[in-house]
């Protein structure tokens, strides 16, 4: 089992790299885009909100390998031209974006509305009341479902390894296609797996514990 | 429409012009975006009629129809096995035996960041070494039940944990057993209170069985496959499927939204408190 690592250090270390680099990249991008549509989503203007539902009801619905097939294979007939990891990137970070911006508006929804309306009764402006009233308390909210759907994103991050990407599920196909022991080969990718969710927990707990306050 | 009552004020009529304003540029912009992504589909040629043709005949949509069934009944029998695989393990987790439940907590956590398709990869690779070589149904199935078995657990867990304790007290106290008490009592609330949580997560199930084209099951994403590199009417047949799935997932996440509602009126334990809250600023916004 341990000749499975050793042998293939280099292939793993750029399939590890490959995904982390992954996760970061979507990650940032999933939490832009979803925070942009979360805004369309309660903004009072109604265009913008259908826009946002049609958004998420679009993408949160579809499920994320057509999504991939659709961008791998549907961009280049229509002379889009990108590399695979970008493609990777557009397909999860637009999948991963419609949950986060479900989660942020959700978080919004916890804040009881005497909150605000207090804020305005004691003539806060309407961007005192956003950011030192009701924000903090829905980013206090939503950082754990966020939490989870970026651990989420890490797992499906592995489909992209279908569609040419660099990374860690993508190695397997080579070292099983070298003879290794498929089991211990899939064993070692989980534990890389493991390293990279575990590590985001404990500083998703982190923050948490940061942000938590006495209600 | 309760997040925007926390945002904002009631708008007054300067506020109600600029976002009249507001909301035409935005139809503008999303008219125009549409545009040139329409005008780019037909500059390549993807919106010619008899590109679309194939669509309107039977035996394409007959083909497709039997992806969708075989998708179905994967989704079916994989919520149906994950779910029991669910309750053992949320069961587990809470019990009072600190083997068990360190196992459960230790697969539940595994099970959560493994990807479906190492799962997958697996029972493809893994198993056949061993003698043990699966159909191919079974080879989706499988691993799909055995992945989202911790996603079910983790929501039982917190519909049993969210159940008022008096409840599992007044069981005990009346003589029943631990198990009567869980079975009898505790479980049959706590799955009707989950209702909603456990149609949306099927939605979810539904989705992964598209990985069906890595074993070739055929499915309804993977009869696509087939059918687009068959008649080379690639985006048209990936349109068609989203718009398949988009309908069925849809549909499901209505029918939870609707089980949720439904709950509303039920006046037991400390959820419909926050239903009678919601409603309450619900009648607040109509004034």
């Amino acid at each position: 089992m341990l000749e499975v690592i050793q042998d293939n250090w280099d292939l793993l270390q750029d399939g590890f790299v490959g995904t982390l680099k992954l996760t970061v990249v979507c990650g940032i991008a999933s939490l832009l885009l979803g925070t942009l549509i979360a805004a369309c989503r309660v903004s009072p203007v109604p265009p913008l909100r259908w826009f946002g539902a049609a958004y998420v009801n679009l993408f949160r619905n579809t499920p994320l390998t057509l999504i991939f097939f659709a961008v791998a294979l549907g961009f280049p007939k229509l002379r889009f031209n990108f590399s695979f990891f970008q493609f990777a990137v557009i397909a999860l970070s637009t999948y991963t974006a419609a949950f986060i911006c479900e989660a942020i508006r959700s978080g919004i929804n916890t804040v009881p509305i005497g909150q605000a309306e207090a804020a305005r009764s004691l003539g806060m402006s309407f961007t005192q009341t956003l950011s030192q009233i009701v924000l903090p308390q829905a980013g206090r909210a939503a950082v754990p479902p966020i939490g989870s759907l970026l651990i989420a994103m890490v797992r499906n991050s592995a489909i992209a390894s279908a569609f040419n990407t660099t990374e860690l599920m993508g190695t397997s196909s080579t070292m099983i296609e070298n003879g290794y022991k498929s089991l211990w080969v899939l064993v070692w990718i989980a534990i890389g797996y493991l390293i990279i969710t575990l590590t985001m927990s404990a500083l998703l707990a982190a923050l948490e514990k940061k942000l938590a306050v006495v209600r | 429409m309760s997040a925007s009552r926390v945002l904002f004020d009631e708008p007054g009529p300067i506020a109600r012009r600029r976002m009249r304003i507001a909301g035409i540029v935005a139809i503008v912009a999303v008219a125009a975006l549409s545009a040139l992504a329409v005008r780019r589909f037909a500059d390549h040629g993807q919106l010619d009629a008899d590109k679309w043709r194939p669509y309107t005949t039977w035996p394409m949509w007959r083909y497709l129809l039997e992806g969708l069934w075989a998708t179905i009944r994967a989704a079916i029998v994989a919520t149906a096995l994950s779910m029991a695989g669910g309750i053992v393990l949320a069961l587990g987790r809470l019990s009072r035996r600190r083997a068990l439940r360190w196992s459960a907590t230790g697969y539940i956590e595994v099970m959560r960041t493994v990807p479906v398709l190492l799962l997958v990869y697996l029972v493809l690779f893994g198993l056949p070494h061993y003698g043990v070589d699966l159909p191919l149904f079974w080879k989706l199935v499988l691993p799909l039940s055995v992945s989202a078995s911790a996603v079910f657990a983790e929501i039982f867990r917190a519909g049993i944990l969210s159940l008022d304790r008096g409840q599992r007290e007044a069981g005990l106290a009346v003589g029943l057993t631990d198990t009567q008490t869980m079975r009898l009592i505790v479980l049959p609330q706590a799955v009707r209170r989950l209702l909603p949580s456990l149609v949306s997560q099927s939605v979810g199930l539904l989705k992964d069985t598209s990985l069906g084209f890595i074993v070739s099951y055929s499915e309804l994403l993977y009869s696509g496959r087939v059918l687009a590199s068959y008649n080379r009417l690639l985006i048209q047949t990936y349109i068609i499927i989203a718009l398949v799935y988009i309908v069925l997932n849809a549909s499901l996440s209505k029918l939870a939204r609707t089980l949720e509602a439904r709950q509303g009126f039920r006046p037991t334990g400390r959820r419909s408190v926050r239903t009678l809250l919601r409603a309450r600023a619900g009648a607040d916004a109509r004034l």
